[in-house]
């Protein structure tokens, strides 16, 4: 569906539910919130069990992706304060956020602003700080295609290079490939930016109450196990799930592993 | 922490200093197939069963709702048509494919994937005789008309535009004049009314022409010809590019609105670049149940493994020949038509569109008529005579005494056939020896 967030128009997709705004709040709410360069699509089967399930799902496309309006917010902590706005707009007090990749640094900097809105999040492919190689960077500015191609390669395992998708048919690197072609101009520059700039001192992590996962792929080379592992140390209620063989596109590679390790970790 | 350097260049190709994806030749043996993790089997395991067993209720309920993905019955998907179906989607350039029993069955499940009764193609007119039936005869019985162009004519192609159109489609290589699609002109064209282009690229594989990359949106193939390659199976496959904005259009609600047959599944929702593949899979191959054997599958992923070093020998085999042919003008051969040639109408849009060689497949013309054409094909000892294209054998039909023996010769000329044109699928044989066997051909026709 189409709603209002900080008066621009949001595509929110629900896991294949068709709910009203005023049925939300009436279950637990999970929040799925994407990457760089992506958009709800990429949470399609995780989303798809909780919203058949007894939750409340919010996938929206971030601010300047997808099919919602506006330009790609040009911080996570901006990207944090819009959640909440989400929230807001559709009434919900409290939710578990679910975050992959720049998605992750949004969850994790809701945790930790706003405590009381945030009963649980899911990290996956997480890494703090989150910088983006220098000539990354020039690439996501000055050439988009290249610069996607690059990211695209980088993000799946050496195995899932060659395929072996777990959904019958599908060749997970065009997927990837044209999901991002999808994106405005400008979007990719903006939140490979933001992962890049955000700075938050993990000893600041301390601080926070919700329970934390922590969701990496033994072959991931954008946010490398040894990422987590870190970031493992400075969250007292985090703990770390491991998923053998996968690359930075967990969702895609092992989308059981991952349903089970937030089914563990949300629905109990 | 900051030393934790991201995105460390991983130990696979590049190209430019880029890295990219693995290669063409490295896909067309890999893409898609996992070996076996039960036994270690290299080759693609033949998964000849109907049904999988379920792990638990759980998990049942989680693949019939699409909460996981994986298999349930063979007519929806297969671990070994899978495999194909990822590696064709690889080779294209595509996000996904579907493998179903035919050519015919590929061009079926796409048009009745994107529209239903009222609604309308724009199709070359030079196309397979399979796909001309289909959508001159048999598709109008079901609501869905056509109008046919001539594909060199894009005025022609925009003329027969109409609010009802939902596709363009056309041949990469048309038939039987090889007219080559500009793909790019009609892609566009197509794109600005907000219309995707289907392109049936059996003729020339990826090998030797990738639509996608020129602006077409969904392509398929007969997977009997060079993909097989060896003349011994029926398939067919249609991969999607995943670029084609299905909700951005507005003009197709099997897509983008609620489909009470799965769930009241929104497709464009559910995937933003796949959602045509969701809804062919689930509707399509699932109530049509056009479905490939995976016997059959493995056979095309043989065939497949060494299309690279077939296309090449297939083309290299067929610049000799129509070199040869072309020598022969005025001594028993009338005219060569191969796009390769000068004097092709589209030779300077080939060299552009498929610099690798235009097509194993091509006529040419004897000097004689029917009879003459009857006394070619009957004097030949290695091509043999049948009616298929793409085979490792040499392959050769004469239209005038067999697929077009009913009509008349004006009506042939009209048609673009000359009583005397003969066909040929050039194949893997030593070129001398299908040089010497035309020769034996040509003083035959000559003695008529």
């Amino acid at each position: 569906m189409e709603i209002e967030v900080l008066e621009q128009t949001t595509h929110l997709y629900m896991g294949g539910k068709q709910q009203t705004i005023a049925a939300i709040p009436q279950q637990p709410v999970v929040v799925f919130i994407h990457g760089a360069q992506q958009d709800h699509s990429c949470w399609g089967l995780q989303s798809r069990w909780f919203a058949h399930h007894g939750f409340s799902v919010l996938a929206p496309d971030l601010p300047g992706h997808g099919r919602s309006a506006g330009e790609a917010l040009p911080s996570v902590e901006q990207l944090a304060d819009w959640v909440m706005a989400l929230l807001d707009a559709v009434g919900v007090e409290q939710a578990t956020l679910v975050g992959h990749s720049m998605g992750s640094l949004v969850a994790l900097e809701a945790a930790a602003r706003f405590p009381q809105r945030v009963d649980r999040a899911a990290l996956l492919g997480t890494s703090l700080p989150m910088p983006v190689a220098p000539m990354l960077l020039e690439l996501c500015r000055d050439d988009e295609p290249k610069a996607a191609a690059l990211i695209n390669a980088w993000s799946y395992s050496p195995s899932a290079q060659l395929g072996g998708s777990p959904v019958p048919g599908l060749w997970l690197i065009g997927m990837n490939q044209q999901l991002m072609a999808r994106q405005r101009p400008g979007a990719l520059f903006r939140d490979m930016s933001a992962c890049n700039a955000y700075a938050r001192n993990p000893e600041s992590l301390a601080e926070i109450v919700a329970p934390v996962l922590l969701v990496a792929g033994s072959a991931d080379r954008m946010t490398p196990l040894k990422a987590a592992r870190a970031l493992l140390e400075h969250i007292p209620q985090a703990r770390l799930t491991t998923i053998a063989g996968s690359g930075h596109a967990l969702m895609a590679e092992k989308p059981d592993a991952v349903l089970d390790a937030l089914r563990q970790f949300i629905a109990v | 922490m900051r030393s934790q350097v991201r995105c460390d260049p991983p130990a696979t190709s590049t190209a430019n200093g880029i890295l990219m994806s693995y290669q063409f030749d490295t896909l067309t043996l890999h893409a898609g197939q996992i070996p076996d993790p039960q036994y270690g089997a290299r080759a693609q395991p033949i998964y000849l069963t109907t049904s999988f067993v379920f792990k638990d209720a759980d998990q049942a309920a989680a693949l019939f709702n699409m909460e996981r993905g994986g298999y349930v019955y063979s007519r929806i998907a297969n671990p070994t048509n899978a495999v194909l179906e990822e590696r064709m989607a690889a080779l294209e350039g595509g996000v996904g494919g579907i493998a179903v029993a035919s050519g015919q069955a590929a061009l079926h499940l796409a048009i009745t994937t994107l529209m239903g009764a009222g609604s309308h193609i724009v199709a070359s007119r030079s196309l397979y005789g399979g796909s001309h039936n289909l959508l001159d005869y048999t598709l109008p019985r079901f609501g869905i008309t056509t109008t046919f162009v001539d594909p060199r004519d894009l005025s022609a192609w925009q003329a027969a535009i109409r609010p009802e159109t939902r596709l363009l489609f056309g041949e990469t290589l048309g038939n039987p004049g090889l007219d080559v699609l500009d793909i790019p002109q009609v892609a566009a064209l197509a794109h600005a009314h907000g219309l995707p282009l289907l392109v049936d690229s059996t003729f020339t594989t990826p090998w030797l022409l990738k639509p996608f990359e020129h602006g077409a949106d969904l392509v398929f193939h007969s997977a009997t010809k060079f993909l097989s390659g060896h003349g011994t199976v029926i398939g067919g496959v249609v991969v999607d590019s995943g670029a084609f904005d299905w909700a951005a259009s507005g003009q197709f609600p099997s897509l983008s609105e609620p489909y009470e047959g799965f769930h009241d599944m929104v497709f464009t929702e559910e995937s933003t670049v796949a959602a045509f593949l969701l809804r062919a899979r689930r509707e399509g191959l699932r109530d049509f149940g056009a479905c490939l054997s995976p016997m059959a599958a493995f056979q095309i992923l043989q065939g497949l493994e060494t299309l690279p070093l077939r296309m090449a020998r297939h083309i290299d085999n067929t610049r000799k020949i129509v070199a040869h042919l072309a020598s022969q003008i005025g001594k028993g051969v009338a005219a060569v038509n191969h796009p390769d040639l000068p004097d092709h109408p589209d030779h300077t849009l080939a060299q552009r569109l498929l610099p690798r060689g235009s097509s194993a497949v091509f006529t040419f013309d004897l000097s004689g008529g029917r009879a003459a054409g009857r006394a070619f094909i009957e004097a030949l000892k290695v091509f043999s005579h049948l009616a298929n294209v793409g085979d490792a054998k040499s392959l050769v039909i004469h239209p005038a005494s067999t697929t077009h023996f009913r009509m008349s010769d004006t009506a042939l000329r009209a048609a673009g056939i000359h009583p005397g044109t003969i066909r040929l699928s050039i194949g893997l044989e030593d070129p001398n020896d299908l040089i010497e066997d035309l020769h034996r051909g040509l003083t035959a026709a000559s003695k008529v």
